[in-house]
C-alpha cells in the first residue's frame, strides 16, 4: 500500500468530546507523531499544548504593528507641522508634540488592530478556498458538535493501517481516509 | 430568580438548562438558514427602505441647493448635523463596550448580545460618519482631511481637534469592523457547514475565508481577539473624548469645560445601552430567543444604564455648578438661559428623560419587565438627543454679543435627514438579522462546554 500514501492527505478521526480528543492527541504525540491537527467547534484550552504547539506569536505581530502605526502618525504629524506646512501660531513651537498625542494614539490602535486581524489569517494560512478535510461529509459537524483529529500523511510515522488502529485504540468512534484533493 | 438557583448553577441565567451544542447552534443558525421570512421582518425592512429613500432625497436636495436648506445660521452654524453626529456616534459606544470591556472583565453575560451590539456600533458609526461630510459646505472636498501630498502644497492641521476627530472616528469605524468580522468568521464557517444550498454554502464559505476550526486557527484567533478587545477599550473612550474636544477647546461659554470628556463618554454609554435594549427586547421577543437573551441579560444592561445615567446626572450638576462658581456673567447667563430661556422646554425634557425616568431602574421588577424597560430605553434615547441639542445648538444661540443672538428653527430638511439616517440604521439592522448570525454561536457553545466541565 505504499503508493496509496501519496493519494491520501491523512487520517481523520472523530471523538465524542474534547476530553477524549485531548487524550488522543497527547497519546499520539507520545508515540512520536508531529504532523497533526485538531478541529473543535469552539476553542479548547489544553488542545494546542496536547498537539505540541508553542504559543501564538500574535502579540509580537500586534506590538510591531502598534509601534509602526504610532511612530508613523507621530512622524507624519511632526513632518507636516514643522517641515511641509509650517504655520506659526502665536509664536508657539512648530514641534507642538502634545497635540500630536491623539493622532499618535489613533495610529497605534489602527495599525495594531490590522496587524492582529491580518496576523490571524497569515498564521492560519488563510484565506484558502479548499482543504482536503472538507471532502469528508461528516466534517461539517466540526463547526457544531463534533471533535476531530487529523494525522497527516506527511508525518514520518504515518502508516495507513497502524495509525488507524492506534486512533481506534485511543477511542475514535470513526476514522476516515482523507483523499489528497 | 432566587439566590438558591444562582448558587445552584451560574449558567442557568445565561443558557437554557437543556442546552446542547446542537440546540444553541440551531437556534441562531436557523434564523438565517431555515426559518421563512416573517411578516414583521418585511414590515420593518419596508419602513427602513422608505426612510432610506427619504435620506437619498434629503441628501440630493442638500447637494443641489446647499446647507441653506437647513435652519442653521450665524451664530448657530452647528445645528442638527452636529447634534445627530454626536448622538449617533455615542450610540455606537455601547457595542464596543459590551464586546471589548466586558470581555476583558470576563463578564459571561456579554456573550449573547455582543454580536448584534457590535453590528449596531457599525451601523451607528455609518450614520454618524455621514453628517460631518454633509455638513461641509463643499462635501466633494471631504478628502482634504486625509493627509496626502496635494499639488496645492496644503496639509491638514494636526493640532486641530477636528482633525483628531476625523482620525478617531475613522479608526473607530475600521477597528470595530475588524473586531466584528474576526469574531464572526467561525460562525460564518458554521453557517457554511450547515446550509444545504450550494450558493449559500459558497457565499458563506467565501466570507468564512476557509476557516476550518483547527486548533491552530483557534489559538491565533483567541490571542488576536483578546488583543483587539484590549485595543478597542481605550479606543472607545478616546472617541467620545475627542468628540468632546471639538467643543471644549472652543471659547463658547458653555463649551469651554474640562468636565466634557468624561461626561460625553458617560452619556455615550448611557444612550448606547438604551439603544441595545431597544433592539434586544423586540429581537428576543419576535425571534423567540428568550433562552439566549435572558431576563438576566436585560437586567445587567439596565444596571449599566442606571450607572451611566447617574454619571451623566453628575455631569449636568457639575456643569451648572461650574457655571455658577466661576462667577463669570456669560457662563452663568448660558445656564439661566437653559433653565428659563426660549428653549427651556428642551432642557427640562432632558432632565426628565435622563435624570428622573432612569431612577425607576433601581427597582428589580422594572429591570426585568421588558415593556417598561423598552419605554425607559426609548425615553433615554430621546433625552440624550435633547442633551446634545442643548449643549451644541442652545449654547451657540446666545453668546457674548446680544446683537448676534439668533433662534434656530430646524427645517423640514433637517428633520428628513435625521429620519433618513434611521433608514440606514434600520435597513442594515434588518439585513444583518436576516443574513448573518446575530448571536455568537461559538461563544455560546463554549458556555455549554464550560457548564459541562463544571458539572462533571
Amino acid at each position: 500500500m505504499t503508493h496509496a500514501t501519496h493519494d491520501t492527505a491523512g487520517l481523520l478521526a472523530e471523538f465524542a468530546n474534547p476530553e477524549a480528543l485531548i487524550l488522543a492527541a497527547s497519546g499520539l504525540r507520545d508515540d512520536g507523531y508531529v504532523e497533526m491537527d485538531a478541529f473543535t467547534p469552539f476553542p479548547v484550552e489544553e488542545l494546542p499544548e496536547a498537539l505540541g504547539r508553542t504559543s501564538s506569536p500574535i502579540p509580537w505581530i500586534v506590538l510591531a504593528g502598534g509601534l509602526l502605526g504610532g511612530s508613523s502618525l507621530f512622524g507624519l504629524a511632526l513632518w507636516v507641522s514643522a517641515v511641509a506646512y509650517p504655520l506659526n501660531v502665536g509664536g508657539r513651537p512648530l514641534n507642538s508634540w502634545p497635540s500630536f498625542v491623539p493622532p499618535t494614539f489613533e495610529g497605534t490602535v489602527l495599525f495594531a488592530s490590522f496587524a492582529a486581524f491580518l496576523g490571524v489569517f497569515y498564521l492560519s494560512r488563510l484565506p484558502r478556498l479548499h482543504h482536503p478535510v472538507f471532502e469528508i461529509e461528516r466534517f461539517r459537524r466540526a463547526s457544531t458538535d463534533s471533535f476531530f483529529l487529523l494525522v497527516e500523511s506527511t508525518d514520518g510515522k504515518f502508516d495507513r493501517a497502524q495509525t488507524e488502529q492506534r486512533l481506534r485504540d485511543l477511542g475514535a468512534s470513526e476514522v476516515w481516509e482523507v483523499p489528497d484533493a | 430568580m432566587t439566590a438558591t438557583t444562582q448558587q445552584h448553577d451560574r449558567f442557568d441565567d445565561l443558557i437554557p438548562a437543556e442546552a446542547t451544542y446542537e440546540s444553541v447552534t440551531a437556534e441562531v443558525a436557523d434564523i438565517v438558514l431555515e426559518r421563512p421570512v416573517k411578516r414583521g421582518w418585511l414590515v420593518g425592512m419596508f419602513i427602513g427602505f422608505v426612510l432610506l429613500n427619504v435620506l437619498l432625497v434629503s441628501i440630493g436636495w442638500l447637494f443641489a441647493i446647499g446647507v441653506g436648506v437647513w435652519g442653521i445660521n450665524v451664530p448657530i452654524a452647528w445645528g442638527f448635523a452636529i447634534v445627530n453626529f454626536v448622538w449617533w456616534i455615542g450610540i455606537g459606544h455601547a457595542g464596543t463596550l459590551i464586546s471589548a470591556i466586558l470581555f476583558l472583565l470576563h463578564q459571561e453575560w456579554r456573550t449573547s448580545i455582543n454580536r448584534f451590539a457590535e453590528a449596531m456600533t457599525l451601523f451607528a458609526v455609518a450614520c454618524a460618519g455621514l453628517y460631518p461630510l454633509l455638513h461641509l459646505g463643499r462635501p466633494k472636498f471631504f478628502y482634504w482631511l486625509v493627509p496626502y501630498p496635494a499639488t496645492t502644497g496644503v496639509w491638514p492641521q494636526f493640532r486641530s481637534p477636528l482633525m483628531w476627530d476625523f482620525l478617531a472616528v475613522s479608526t473607530y469605524g475600521t477597528v470595530s469592523l475588524l473586531f466584528w468580522y474576526l469574531g464572526m468568521v467561525p460562525d460564518l464557517a458554521t453557517l457554511r457547514d450547515r446550509t444545504v444550498g450550494k450558493w449559500k454554502a459558497r457565499a458563506f464559505g467565501l466570507m468564512a475565508l476557509g476557516w476550518r476550526n483547527s486548533a491552530s486557527h483557534w489559538q491565533h484567533y483567541q490571542r488576536a481577539y483578546l488583543l483587539l478587545a484590549a485595543l478597542a477599550t481605550p479606543l472607545v473612550v478616546s472617541v467620545h473624548t475627542t468628540v468632546s474636544w471639538d467643543f471644549s477647546t472652543g471659547i463658547v461659554p458653555a463649551w469651554h469645560s474640562t468636565v466634557f470628556p468624561p461626561y460625553f463618554v458617560g452619556g455615550a454609554i448611557f444612550c448606547g445601552f438604551a439603544m441595545v435594549l431597544v433592539i434586544a427586547i423586540p429581537l428576543r421577543h419576535f425571534y423567540d430567543l428568550k433562552g439566549l437573551i435572558t431576563d438576566y441579560h436585560i437586567d445587567c444592561m439596565a444596571k449599566v444604564m442606571l450607572a451611566a445615567g447617574l454619571s451623566v446626572s453628575y455631569g449636568y450638576t457639575m456643569d451648572a455648578w461650574g457655571a455658577w462658581y466661576k462667577n463669570e456673567p456669560f457662563d452663568s447667563y448660558i445656564y439661566t438661559n437653559r433653565f428659563s430661556g426660549p428653549y427651556a422646554g428642551v432642557y427640562w425634557g432632558l432632565i426628565v428623560c435622563n435624570c428622573l425616568i432612569p431612577q425607576l431602574l433601581w427597582f428589580p421588577k422594572v429591570r426585568r419587565h421588558p415593556l417598561a424597560l423598552f419605554g425607559i430605553a426609548l425615553a433615554i434615547n430621546v433625552g440624550m438627543w435633547l442633551e446634545r441639542f442643548v449643549i451644541i445648538s442652545i449654547s451657540l444661540h446666545r453668546d457674548y454679543m446680544p446683537s448676534t443672538w439668533e433662534m434656530y428653527y430646524p427645517t423640514v430638511w433637517d428633520w428628513s435627514l435625521y429620519a433618513g439616517t434611521f433608514g440606514i440604521f434600520v435597513s442594515l439592522l434588518f439585513l444583518f438579522l436576516r443574513l448573518l448570525p446575530a448571536i455568537s454561536m461559538a461563544e455560546v457553545r463554549e458556555l455549554v462546554h464550560q457548564r459541562e466541565e463544571e458539572q462533571t
